[in-house]
């Protein structure tokens, strides 16, 4: 046990140092912004003393180490700066001071939670119906069925998300109005009607993401089919049904959680686009909200949240690739 | 939500209508192997096909199926047009091309079919396209369908946007961009991945060690994301320079995505560096240019040329999306991500007029339909290389 245990360890930590650098890394682009955002703010017609007055507000005038670890610190406490774009400069040209500023942590807490539960609607619907697809497609390979699926998965991977979001919109919501194609989401709304309002965004990525999960497993299983234990279990005389359930699909568990958990990593990206197009209050419209305004520490701390889910999930797929290989949890 | 009784009902009746068809063709067949050890499964399946079959020319005779009978129509259409093609590729030629078109699947040919009608209508969209990208017409708002009393304009098959411009040719010229920026952002990203890949492979010792984590820290961060955050700088970058933006994008993703290429060269590279003629090669003295360009990259041409094919996949549907989100390619240039975006709404009114409806699905469909062919031709191609093998 305790080898695996070392191994996991191993990968954690090379996980917060990737996440480490990838913080470093996304600092230093935003800090290759022209001109500064005191500037920025204020336009051209700012007095040089307004300008320092919001540079030592928000610490620009810091040498960018010492910024960045400000920064870091910050982040790591859940503080994420205050947004530029809801920010109140008033104060700063000679107005009264009045209103708090936003920050960004109230800004993305609860779209984030939305975000989260439209990732997690998808993985419930996507991930037993990928799987189930993706063993009969094994099953009957090779026949009618499985070549039918084969062109479906591969229009549908291939196929920009807005697009199949719109057809879907198109018969699910225009013609035969069913579901919602506006996800006003509020606070304290009920379950069910939250998950009717949830169910179109969910089911464009479900579309998305089953296709490459479905494609895997049929993958996954096929190539194991070919091996003496599974021949020897066929010559057993059982099902090719319980051959795959009960043989194949153990052991091809560790490809298949793998593929699970880096869609669901897709899923991060995908959610972006698929947002926008039915207006879903979660984190990644108002990424890209930030992005047009250019409100750089909502972008910055929208970019670090996606990459630490992206690597957060593929550090589970390592890891549990490995819990699922029995020679690595019972070590001679 | 009174759908899931119905979805089960109609399971249900499914499932007894195939063991019906199973029981019914054992007592007409006297059992006969085919039906004696039929699995139930497969007996589903053709009770599930049967039913789908009659769902659909139910749903063709519906007058509200628009959408449906083009979608079926196009689909025909394509696919007659694409096994035509395949005759005409079996007919003339050379004995190996009618030999390739004789091998060919459907969908194949189907593919490469798509991606020739694009590329002549990317290079010669200045002269398919009945008015400019840029031109703006007096009559805004004309609908689509070519009919004066519907709304139409005869000159204006599918119509002018808000302020003014035709469709038509901004759906021309939208191969030109999307499809001409995503095919040099691609090369862009090959030439920079390939060539540290390679170089990569070849030198090994800390210039190996020095690129692979430095790709490895750009590969773990989502790419969509990180295009995003790069198009914030870029834009301030550019400021009110839109066409600079463009080119900023195209760099951009060029760098994204050569990390991915970069992965796969180094991985291809290594492979074959270990092998004697380059050991040969490298005894005679011949320079590094030579060992990449004359010994590696005609060994490596088969992964990258699929490669490349997926890999422009993902620069244009990422391409698309930006412009989607507002970020990407820049008014005035036409594009089909932009012009999804500003036809969204029309979606609205897809009861009374389907053709304004199917105009923002005509260009994000443009967009699927070039993708799903260069997957077609990658599928087959990867299938054709690894059965060689065997």
């Amino acid at each position: 046990m305790s080898s695996v245990f070392r191994i996991i360890l191993q990968r954690i930590a090379l996980g917060v140092l990737t996440l480490f650098i990838v913080s470093i890394v996304i600092f230093t682009a935003v800090n290759m912004l022209p001109g500064d955002f005191a500037q920025a703010i204020l336009g051209q017609a700012a007095t040089p003393e307004a300008i320092a007055a919001i540079r030592q507000d928000l610490g620009l005038d810091q040498p960018p180490v010492s910024r960045y670890i400000t920064w870091l610190a910050g982040a790591v406490q859940g503080d994420l700066g205050s947004s530029f774009a809801q920010a109140n400069f008033a104060s700063f040209v000679g107005e009264s001071t009045g209103g708090g500023e936003v920050t960004v942590a109230t800004q993305i807490a609860p779209r984030f939670a939305n975000t989260m539960f439209l990732a997690g609607v998808t993985a419930c619907i996507a991930v037993p119906f990928s799987i189930f697809l993706g063993v009969l497609a094994a099953l009957y390979r090779n026949s009618a069925f499985d070549k039918a699926a084969n062109v479906f998965t591969l229009s549908s991977i291939s196929s920009p998300e807005f697009f199949l979001a719109y057809v879907l919109i198109l018969f699910l919501a225009v013609l035969n109005p069913v579901l919602p194609s506006l996800s006003n989401i509020y606070e304290g709304m009920g379950f069910g009607e939250r998950l009717q309002k949830t169910l179109l965004p969910a089911l464009t990525l479900t579309l998305v993401v089953t296709a490459h999960m479905m494609r895997m497993t049929r993958a996954a299983i096929i190539n194991l089919l070919a091996s003496p234990y599974i021949e020897m279990a066929r010559l057993k005389g059982i099902s090719p049904l319980r051959v795959i359930v009960r043989h194949a699909l153990p052991n091809a568990l560790a490809p298949i959680i793998n593929v699970v958990a880096l869609n669901l990593a897709y899923l991060i990206t995908g959610v972006v686009v698929v947002e926008v197009v039915f207006v879903y209050p979660g984190i990644g419209q108002l990424f890209v909200d930030g992005v047009k305004n250019r409100d750089i520490p909502l972008v910055q701390a929208c970019c670090l949240i996606f990459a630490a889910a992206y690597i957060l999930l593929n550090l589970t797929a390592d890891i549990m690739s490995l819990l699922s290989n029995p020679r690595l949890r019972h070590p001679k | 939500m009174s759908v899931i009784p119905w979805i089960l009902l109609v399971v249900l009746a499914l499932g007894f209508a195939g063991w019906v068809f199973r029981l019914a063709g054992q007592r007409v067949t006297h059992n006969k192997p085919d039906f004696r050890d039929m699995p139930f499964g497969v007996a589903f399946g053709y009770a599930l096909a049967a039913g789908a079959l009659l769902g659909g020319i139910w749903l063709w005779f519906q007058p509200g199926a628009a959408f449906f009978r083009w979608a079926i129509q196009g689909v025909v259409a394509l696919a007659i047009v694409a096994w035509l093609f395949r005759l005409l590729g079996r007919a003339v030629g050379t004995f190996g091309t009618r030999k390739l078109f004789r091998e060919m699947p459907l969908t194949a040919s189907f593919g490469i079919l798509v991606i020739l009608i694009y590329a002549v209508l990317a290079i010669f969209a200045g002269a398919i396209a009945p008015h400019g990208q840029e031109e703006v017409f007096a009559r805004v708002n004309i609908l689509p369908g070519g009919n004066p009393e519907t709304g139409g304009d005869p000159a204006f098959p599918l119509g002018t946007d808000q302020i003014g411009r035709d469709l038509l040719s901004r759906l021309i010229y939208g191969a030109q961009n999307t499809v001409g920026i995503a095919f040099v952002t691609t090369c862009l990203a090959f030439l920079l991945g390939g060539t540290l890949g390679f170089l990569a492979a070849t030198l090994q010792g800390w210039l190996d060690q020095v690129l692979s984590r430095a790709v490895d820290v750009l590969m773990a961060i989502p790419s969509l994301i990180f295009a995003l955050l790069l198009m914030t700088i870029a834009s301030a970058w550019a400021g009110s320079e839109k066409w600079l933006l463009t080119v900023y994008m195209i760099v951009i993703i060029a760098v994204i995505d050569s990390t991915r290429v970069f992965r796969l060269a180094r991985a291809v590279g290594l492979n074959i560096v270990v092998m004697d003629y380059i050991e040969a090669a490298k005894l005679r003295g011949e320079g590094l240019g030579y060992l990449i360009f004359k010994e590696i990259l005609p060994n490596a041409y088969a992964p990258l040329l699929a490669e490349f094919g997926l890999r422009f996949c993902f620069v244009f549907l990422t391409i698309a999306s930006l412009s989607f989100l507002g970020v990407g390619i820049q008014p005035p240039l036409a594009d089909w991500g932009t012009m999804v975006r500003d036809l969204s709404q029309f979606i609205n009114f897809a009861a009374f007029s389907p053709l304004t409806a199917a105009l923002p699905l005509l260009a994000a469909g443009a967009i699927a339909l070039l993708t799903v062919a260069v997957n077609f031709v990658v599928d087959w191609m990867l299938h054709r290389t690894s059965g060689l093998k065997d």
